[in-house]
């Protein structure tokens, strides 16, 4: 079948890209889906966060952190805008084994959106002087709540179904952050600048999708053909409140 | 199944009724109390008269009365519950939801439903799993094992005063436990309702999940799933829990063995203690 094909191709070109040991160009099958996403129009102030509440915290940040709600770069870029494909994978992709890690430090979420797939292992560590609680507001997922006194181990979750995670510290109710658990393994989260790749993705029509905390979300068609590359740029249009 | 005329027709016109309301399934898992069945056909019947009014014909809390109560009905539908023996992010057991029906939660609207029989209380545990898909795909969670409780002596009580301390309880509960930590007034349940913790020191001496020390344990070491209250059971040992039992019940005002030896000690030896609350230098 030619899916199989596909897969144990695109495996290949997996093994091939991880083992680092890739010699000549990566094989046209391992296609790939790269973008920016931007917005028009006035997004939202972020605000400075009073963390006098917490003065081991607050000593970290000499200068007030912002809220990172919408967190905007230079050319009207979008910072922690998840770019996933929702329809076109050719079957369930395996987790991979290695965990992510999820850091509580200064009394942030570091990072602010963390992408994983279903079925990953989640690890949250408290880098903190003081405890927090990490309580992921799943509905579709199980919702639990733990405390993490300074110096305990990681905790360690994972999920099985796919939903973006609202994850919030209850002791420090300005703590705000995302799990974005993903049903496929070509996912990726604009940095800064607005830029993402998703990366080995076979030849074929596809649907991506952008999620942004704020802003929404919004779909595209997308054709990775022959020569393996796609493009796909979001605009969303923010409004300040 | 129960072969009698008038339940078949009871059951059949129910069974009608549920179809197009679409919540009892054919085979729904197993609800058994003390050995009584649950029967969520009558459940519904029972839940028409007694529990809709607040928590709504499909579950969801958002009953007629529900807008002007506080705290707000629990939400079925979402399968998340306070008062469990099981883990955090796990389901209560038949026992874990008949008891919290039976005793009702004090300081909200939710009453005792003591005086309905029991059968009617195990129906309504049965009818109320029916809400979410959940009780089917992962059924019950496994009740955390309680070891037997040590002797309340005071050393379990200032070992327990320690945890409070480092466990940072005092954030939300307050150094005395009058629920006025620097965290208490900012604190929101899931659904973004504010809550507050629980005041030890006040007069209303039952928790939210019960009054002995067996169900305080329990709060402490599963979390109230739904609320700020956490789990500790990834960083309080077993034994260690039943100190912070202990030291807790010096915090009510209550005439519990552990207040007695807790009195007796203190005049003598106050001054040895440090304040409970922020390191100081903060």
């Amino acid at each position: 079948m030619r899916t199989k094909q596909l897969s144990s191709l695109a495996l290949v070109a997996l093994a091939a890209a991880t083992t680092g040991a890739v010699s000549g160009p990566a094989p046209i099958m391992a296609g790939s889906i790269t973008g920016t996403v931007t917005f028009t129009g006035t997004p939202p102030k972020m605000r400075p966060i009073d963390m006098a509440k917490e003065p081991t915290c607050a000593s970290q940040h000499p200068t007030p952190v912002m809220t990172e709600n919408v967190v905007t770069g230079p050319g009207n870029s979008v910072e922690y805008a998840v770019v996933y494909i929702s329809a076109g994978d050719a079957g369930a992709s395996p987790a991979p084994s290695t965990p992510v890690r999820y850091d509580q430090k200064g009394c942030q979420y570091v990072p602010h959106v963390l992408a994983f797939q279903t079925g990953q292992q989640l690890e949250v560590y408290n880098d903190d002087q003081t405890s927090h609680n990490i309580h992921p507001l799943a509905t579709v997922n199980p919702e639990w709540n733990k405390s993490q006194p300074p110096g305990a181990p990681p905790i360690q979750a994972s999920y099985t179904k796919p939903e973006f995670i609202a994850v919030k510290c209850n002791i420090h109710p300005w703590m705000h952050g995302y799990f974005a658990v993903m049903g496929t393994a070509h996912f990726a989260t604009t940095a800064n600048d607005g830029k993402f790749t998703i990366s080995d993705v076979p030849p074929g029509k596809y649907t991506v999708t952008v999620w942004h905390e704020k802003f929404g979300t919004a779909s595209q068609e997308v054709t990775v053909g022959a020569t393996g590359a796609a493009t796909a740029n979001f605009v969303y249009k923010a409004l300040p409140y | 199944m129960r072969t009698s005329t008038p339940t078949m027709v009871l059951a059949s016109g129910l069974g009608l009724l549920l179809v197009l309301g679409g919540a009892v399934p054919a085979s729904a898992q197993e609800t058994v109390v003390n050995g009584i069945h649950g029967d969520a056909a009558r459940g519904k019947k029972d839940y028409r008269r007694y529990c809709v009014g607040c928590h709504g014909p499909d579950g969801d809390g958002q009953g007629e009365n529900a807008q002007w109560i506080d705290p707000k009905p629990r939400d079925f539908t979402a399968a998340v519950f306070k008062c469990r023996s099981t883990p955090t992010g796990t389901l209560p057991t038949d026992d874990d939801l008949f008891n919290a029906m039976s005793r009702g939660f004090v300081t909200t609207n939710m009453p005792q439903w003591l005086p309905l029989p029991k059968q009617t209380r195990v129906d309504l545990v049965a009818y109320i799993k029916t809400f979410s898909p959940r009780w089917k795909a992962q059924g019950a969670g496994t009740p955390i094992t309680i070891p037997p409780e040590t002797p309340a002596t005071i050393e379990s009580i200032l070992h327990g005063r320690e945890l409070f301390q480092k466990m940072e309880c005092w954030k939300c509960h307050g150094p005395a436990g009058h629920g006025d930590g620097p965290s208490a007034s900012t604190l929101t349940d899931s659904k973004d309702n504010p809550i507050r913790p629980y005041n030890f020191a006040a007069g209303v001496t039952r928790f939210m999940c019960g009054e002995t020390n067996r169900d305080l344990y329990r709060i402490f070491m599963t979390g109230l799933d739904g609320s700020p209250m956490p789990s500790f059971v990834d960083n309080i040992k077993p034994e260690e829990a039943w100190d912070l039992v202990h030291f807790l019940r010096t915090l009510q005002p209550l005439d519990t063995p552990e207040a007695a030896v807790w009195k007796a000690w203190l005049p003598q030896h106050a001054s040895e203690l440090t304040p409970i609350g922020p390191p100081v230098g903060q």
